[in-house]
């Protein structure tokens, strides 16, 4: 197997908000057409990091990012690039289902809207829904709000809304925290079909779900006054069955909480 | 072990239970007077005016004689009035409220200018009408018209109508805006496409409930100088004027029988004013929140 090409790197990523520190100096590479996974307990960075990728962070008026993301050979942190862009980019799911208070096809057909797309809509919500597998679900109320769905077809229909606009990443904070075994079982199998075309980040506080779908794994863990420290990342196999760290092996055997 | 003993839990048990139902019987007490009350004051209304209250009524012009003067001055003058007066504070009034909760940064100034925006609102309406007759009757030169009146009016709900709205916005989770921005949406559209829609139906319940509050008013309208007998319509933005209220408190300061009778219609009238208004208010409410949910 060869090593994929890296699509985004991690430079001594720090983030604070206000003089609290919540990462610290975290550098890495995310792969192309892989599933990343990032793994650590409740308040260690995993979603702040996550959405440092697409700057979400900068919604947060308090939150100050240190050190590069580089995305195609530049950094996205540079001050004349306009985070619009980059979010465009990059696709983002969040951990509640967040649908808009719209029919399922303005749903979809928001982002592509938004960012100027004047093709065939109702194919590109068609391919939209087919690649996040609710076409036959839905495809006869379109029209329909979209806050009628069940929860996992919400966030199945998030997803789509995600594709529509085409990004080059994926970005997942929990996406199935809110879902039952059943939903969840579909959008792990949706993760590998997508990886297909996407690459995928994925936060989640289900461990067997990281050694499910991800093809690398990041662990985090605050030590002591440390907080969000990049303890290991590596291929996930390798995560799970010989870990490096102690840590890591005490984290995903349960040996803490 | 036995943390809460049965039988002293079977006591309380009957006692929280009672007062409950105490709790329930106070409520129903509250509500029977206050709608006792509204509707008491209806049927005096009603009772004393309503035999006055026909077409003639309402298309004639004040008189010396009760029996051949209207109302038609003073309600074209408070249609007028409130529907300038509120647009002016609806623009104004989302417009701020807009900026103060998607826009503006939680910085010291905008902490004060919160606060002071609670205070105005606690303004007796009467210092607006002061306002109203230094500024925009006098400095502005507007004279006592129409104008004047509607932007006085429009000062006085203008408090009201941006605190409605940011709560209205801040209803909006704030998921959705997350939404829209990891989509790649500018601030404008999160705002105008996401936002402002959902938004949209408790605006305007809290815009017509604040000029609902306005079509009483008199006192402000008093100071700067709207006339009480006015014998025409008004027929334009710079004409003087009178409102229902301030017609209705002439009447009734008269010592003849009649002119209670006609303030009494005139109260059914503005009653009747208000009602309408109100309706518009639900229909355009229910449009506005069912466009949502399709």
């Amino acid at each position: 197997m060869t090593d994929p090409q890296t699509i985004i790197q991690a430079k001594e990523i720090s983030v604070h908000y206000g003089s609290k520190k919540v990462l610290d100096n975290v550098s890495f590479d995310i792969g192309e057409n892989e599933v990343t996974s990032i793994i650590g307990p409740s308040g260690c960075g995993k979603s702040t990091l996550l959405r440092s990728f697409n700057r979400m962070n900068d919604l947060i008026p308090s939150a100050v990012v240190s050190g590069e993301i580089i995305f195609h050979g530049q950094n996205i942190y540079e001050p004349h690039l306009d985070p619009t862009e980059i979010r465009y980019q990059m696709g983002m799911v969040f951990q509640k289902p967040n649908p808009f208070p719209k029919s399922i096809y303005d749903n979809i057909a928001f982002g592509p809207k938004v960012a100027g797309f004047t093709g065939d809509m109702d194919q590109l919500v068609e391919e939209s829904l087919q690649k996040s597998a609710l076409w036959d679900e839905v495809k006869d109320r379109l029209k329909d709000s979209a806050l009628a769905l069940s929860g996992g077809q919400q966030q199945r229909l998030c997803i789509a809304r995600a594709l529509a606009v085409e990004p080059e990443v994926i970005l997942m904070d929990e996406p199935c925290s809110a879902l039952d075994p059943i939903s969840t079982l579909a959008i792990e199998q949706l993760m590998r079909e997508l990886k297909k075309q996407y690459s995928i980040i994925i936060v989640t506080h289900n461990m067997q779900q990281a050694a499910r779908v991800s093809d690398k794994t990041a662990f985090f863990m605050n030590e002591g006054d440390n907080i969000g420290l990049l303890i290991e990342y590596g291929d996930t196999q390798k995560i799970f069955s010989q870990p490096e760290h102690k840590t890591t092996e005490d984290y995903i055997t349960g040996r803490f909480g | 072990m036995q943390y809460i003993e049965k039988e002293k839990y079977q006591q309380r048990l009957v006692k929280r239970q009672r007062t409950g139902k105490i709790f329930e019987i106070m409520c129903i007490i509250s509500i029977t007077i206050g709608i006792g009350m509204l509707a008491l004051l209806l049927w005096y209304v009603a009772d004393q005016g309503l035999h006055k209250l026909d077409w003639q009524f309402l298309i004639s012009f004040p008189s010396r004689f009760p029996e051949r003067a209207g109302i038609y001055g003073a309600l074209l003058g408070t249609l007028y009035v409130i529907g300038t007066g509120g647009l002016i504070a609806f623009v104004l009034g989302v417009g701020t409220a807009i900026y103060l909760e998607e826009y503006a940064n939680d910085t010291r100034l905008s902490r004060i200018l919160q606060v002071n925006i609670a205070n105005l609102a606690g303004v007796p309406s009467i210092v607006y009408g002061i306002l109203g007759l230094e500024i925009f009757v006098r400095f502005a030169g507007l004279g006592r018209s129409v104008l004047a009146g509607s932007l006085t009016i429009a000062l006085l709900i203008l408090p009201i109508v941006i605190i409605a709205s940011q709560e209205a916005l801040k209803a909006v989770p704030s998921s959705i805006r997350e939404g829209g921005f990891a989509l790649g949406a500018s601030k404008w559209q999160v705002v105008s496409i996401l936002v402002i829609p959902q938004a949209f139906a408790s605006i305007l319940t809290g815009v017509i409930l604040a000029v609902s509050r306005a079509i009483g008013e008199t006192a402000p309208l008093i100071v700067m100088g709207a006339l009480t007998f006015v014998p025409f319509a008004p027929d334009g933005f710079m004409s003087p004027f009178t409102v229902l209220p301030i017609q209705i408190f002439n009447w009734v300061s008269r010592p003849q029988h009649g002119f209670h009778e006609i303030a009494a219609a005139g109260i059914v009238v503005l009653l009747i004013t208000l009602i309408l208004l109100n309706s518009v208010a639900i229909f355009l409410r229910h449009k506005f929140s069912k466009n949502l949910e399709g």
